[in-house]
């Protein structure tokens, strides 16, 4: 298993070599290639080589699909946020509310809570194992929150 | 360089300098520490996807863009981060929210 995750960490270091380098001579790749390998020991020797430090379980066309998701959300928020900020009477009513986070495991966590946090509006101040408590600009922000479709969308795609 | 892409670029490198502008703006209007944090936020989300989506149309299909998308990606996968942090410091610090909470 963990073979797997040292694999996978060492081409997706290979592939970002590549791609930022874009000098393919001989001297070049097999420094590159010496790098990686460099990396893929350290990393192993600080057991850092993990399930969450490199989650490939995560089905890749589902990420995806999330950030095109995600991405929406960020837009519309921004639109929100920024009338606001614009409005003469800065029409804001800060609150703090708690979200329940139904992950199974704390990188499903992770992401939402992160998520909460990008999309403008809201941001998470702390996280345990029950929920999320959230700084919310508007009660609305905090409204559309609570109905929970980005807890259930995270959730959907961080299990097996 | 195709003309439709090229006005597609500058459409929105201005509007992701004007989302920028906006944040500033909000940083500064907005009345305590919480608040203007989601007021930066403004900026390096929408503001900085919008720039980057325009510097992508104008570098055309090459490993610039590619890098560019990377920057991006970073962008996104650290502010988030970085600003949770400064929230939790700013609880643990003492610094308690001021929230109308008439429910």
């Amino acid at each position: 298993m963990k073979m797997n995750h040292e694999i996978s960490l060492g081409l997706s270091l290979l592939t970002l070599w590549l791609l930022l380098s874009g000098l393919y001579t001989a001297l070049l790749v097999s420094l590159g290639l010496a790098s990686v390998v460099l990396v893929v020991y350290l990393a192993n020797r600080m057991d850092v080589v993990d399930r969450e430090g490199h989650p490939f379980h995560l089905k890749l066309m589902s990420i995806f699909g999330y950030w095109a998701w995600l991405l929406k959300e960020i837009v519309l928020a921004n639109l929100d946020v920024s009338r606001r900020i614009l409005h003469p009477d800065l029409p804001i009513s800060p609150s703090i509310v708690r979200i329940q986070c139904t992950q199974p495991d704390d990188l499903g966590k992770v992401i939402y809570a992160n998520s909460i946090t990008l999309t403008p509006g809201t941001v998470s101040l702390e996280v345990d194992e029950r929920g999320i408590e959230v700084h919310a600009l508007s009660k609305e922000a905090a409204e559309t929150l609570k109905k929970g479709e980005m807890d259930r969308r995270v959730t959907e795609m961080s299990t097996l | 360089m195709n003309i439709l892409a090229e006005l597609l670029a500058y459409a929105c490198l201005v509007s992701g300098a004007f989302f920028v502008i906006v944040g500033a703006i909000g940083v500064i209007r907005m009345p305590e520490f919480y608040t203007r944090l989601h007021a930066a936020s403004v900026t390096e989300t929408l503001g900085s996807i919008l720039v980057i989506a325009g510097l992508v149309l104008l570098a055309g299909f090459s490993l610039v863009s590619v890098k560019l998308l990377m920057v991006l990606l970073f962008i996104l996968f650290t502010s988030c981060t970085a600003v949770h942090a400064l929230a939790k410091a700013a609880i643990h610090g003492g610094l308690m929210p001021e929230t109308d909470d008439d429910d």
